[in-house]
């Protein structure tokens, strides 16, 4: 049998109370919910309006700053320039600030006597209470994960291989499109899972900016407001497992692919 | 056909100054230098990844300093190969065709004939992480050769191979060569130099410091870098032959030399280190099986010992030591004998 130091029983030790820690609450709050109650929960319209509106909205916000992330990422990982090192430490600001405090900034970024609110309202689209502002709040507080995983992806590609390229023939773009992209992808496409997860898990900055429609977990906060934790717990633990099981789905179609 | 005109390319802890020199058509050029020399710099400048900060490129009489890096009819293989790891061995050749205006059959039958002369037609369907680092290399040569480049420019082709697929990649680059493709290669290898090389240029800090053929650059050298190859001054061109099992180097003025090797019949060099030739004042017998008689032309001190310069119809050097010239009473027009075993002359394959 193998022969744990001392050590080695103690970090192992310390790592199962981290462990239990996370999965803990989990468990108690699955095991409180009856499987009745779940599949009354996932019969209610409202609920299942709302997962639906959570996850594309998400999705939504994800692809759309994907287009100019993604190009972002490349530069900040094969370019050096002025201040580079501020640039980086605004990419990581969403994730330091409290997002309920970032949710304001955007409500006074979207609202109708702002730029943006002005030129939705010139279309139309009134982002507070929409959709769109919805998309624009989850993308806000997730796009540090996709700019970071996709630059290390980027940083890992080998400037050689592009300069290949180049004396190939290759235009710049084509270089990008063609070798960059490719490889990198696995962390691209790890940080657009990140960001698309963090999204949908966003409840500060969202519930600032529109309240109605209701994506989940302002849902979940209003059962538990109105009705207390047993209302509440069947909409989370529902909300859990579609998350987990989309993210495995995504893991699995990633891998698949490389 | 390619020539550099004072490239001069500062960087903050290394520098190109006044690089020139001329790589006739059909030239097989060789920038030997040692690591750090600046080697790879001039051939990134050539096909315009770094900028110059003076000078001009010239190519078959256009100037192609500011040039972009896609219209400059140069291709370059790296040192590494940098074959695209997330493509097929097709797609890597092909890599260079797209946007051509060849119909999409004659793209295929432009692959499929460059696979064909570089031996790797069989692998054109397999992805490279299956590849060795030979196959890498012949695929990297392919694809940049499909693109038919006016020059091309090969960083260290070699440094990354093991002894036996060096010998066939230098076939290979030997038949390149043979079908007319104009080739600049850099190298720190003096044998790779000799071996391939028609036209030789010295590099070292920045500077080049010799230039000409091969014989000229290694009998005469001027660099350091050279003088510690001693022995290289020992090189003479000669023709490969067996004879009853023994094989011959023989050189255009019929001296002949007992050698042991596993080289091809055919012309090359013969090399024998200064260390390994042996003087004495009388026709001495000896393991040696090579044994000339000569007159001392020179006695030339360097750092490594006393070096004496030795007329027997060609010119050797031998490197002895300053005991060995005082006991031997060795001085200037006086005659000598040499001695030479035959594991101690090497043959390098032209």
């Amino acid at each position: 049998m193998k022969k744990f130091q001392p050590i080695q029983l103690i970090f192992i030790l310390l790592g199962g109370l981290v462990l239990l820690f996370i999965l803990a609450p989990l468990l108690g709050m699955v095991f409180h919910t009856s499987p009745e109650s779940l599949l009354e929960t996932a019969r209610e319209k409202e609920v299942r309006n709302s997962i639906w509106l959570t996850i594309w909205t998400s999705l939504a916000g994800t692809l759309i700053f994907a287009l100019a992330a993604i190009p972002f990422s490349y530069l900040l990982a094969r370019k050096d320039f002025p201040l580079k090192k501020l640039v980086t430490g605004i990419i990581d600001l969403p994730v330091v600030i409290p997002h309920s405090a970032a949710g304001i900034a955007i409500l006074g970024f979207v609202s109708r006597d702002s730029v943006l609110g002005k030129m939705g309202s010139a279309f139309g689209l009134d982002f507070v209470g929409h959709p769109a502002g919805i998309a624009i709040a989850m993308a806000f507080v997730s796009i540090p994960y996709l700019v970071n995983s996709a630059r290390d992806g980027f940083s890992a590609v080998p400037l050689r291989l592009e300069k290949a390229a180049l004396t190939l023939g290759a235009s710049p773009s084509r270089v990008f499109f063609s070798i960059s992209l490719p490889l990198a992808a696995r962390n691209i496409v790890s940080g657009l899972i990140l960001m698309f997860a963090r999204g949908m898990s966003e409840f500060g900055a969202v519930i600032v900016v529109a309240y109605h429609p209701m994506i989940t977990p302002v849902l979940i906060y209003e059962r538990f407001g109105a009705y207390g934790l047993k209302y509440a717990r069947p909409v989370s633990v529902l909300f859990i497992l579609i998350s987990l099981s989309l993210f495995i789905f995504l893991r699995w179609l990633a891998k698949e692919k490389k | 056909m390619l020539s550099l005109n004072k490239i001069s390319k500062r960087f903050p802890d290394f520098s190109l100054e006044e690089v020139s020199f001329t790589v006739g058509k059909g030239d097989y050029f060789i920038l030997l230098g040692e690591s750090g020399a600046g080697k790879s710099m001039i051939l990134e400048t050539i096909a315009g990844l770094v900028k110059p900060d003076k000078g001009s490129i010239l190519l078959e009489g256009h100037e192609i300093t500011h040039e972009k890096i896609q219209q400059r009819g140069v291709g370059l293989v790296f040192q590494d190969h940098a074959v695209f790891p997330h493509m097929h061995v097709k797609e890597n050749i092909a890599y260079s065709l797209h946007g051509s205006k060849l119909s999409k059959e004659n793209k295929k039958q432009a692959v499929q004939s460059i696979a064909q002369n570089l031996n790797i037609a069989e692998l054109l369907g397999r992805s490279v992480s299956t590849l060795s680092g030979g196959e890498l290399q012949r695929v990297a040569l392919a694809r940049t050769l499909v693109q038919k480049p006016k020059v091309l420019l090969l960083d260290e082709p070699l440094a990354s191979l093991d002894t036996r697929l060096k010998g066939e990649l230098r076939a290979v680059l030997r038949n390149i060569h043979r079908s007319g493709q104009t080739i600049l290669h850099v190298t720190h290898d003096y044998e790779e130099a000799l071996s391939l090389g028609n036209r030789i240029a010295v590099i070292a800090h920045g500077h080049i410091i010799q230039e000409g053929g091969p014989e000229e650059v290694f009998h005469h050298p001027k660099s350091e870098f050279l003088a510690h190859f001693a022995g290289i001054r020992n090189f003479f061109p000669a023709v490969l032959t067996r004879k009853d099992g023994i094989s011959l180097a023989i050189t255009p003025n019929d001296f002949h030399f007992r050698i042991l090797t596993e080289g091809e019949d055919g012309p090359g060099f013969v090399m024998i280190r200064g260390e390994d030739i042996l003087l004495s004042n009388d026709p001495i017998e000896t393991s040696a099986t090579n044994n000339f008689e000569g007159r001392v032309a020179e006695i030339i001190p360097t750092p490594r010992g006393i070096e004496v310069g030795i007329d027997a119809g060609l010119r050797f050097h031998a490197l002895i030591t300053r005991e060995s010239l005082v006991k031997l009473g060795i001085a200037e027009d006086r005659k000598i004998y040499l001695h030479c075993k035959a594991t101690a002359v090497r043959f390098i394959n032209k």
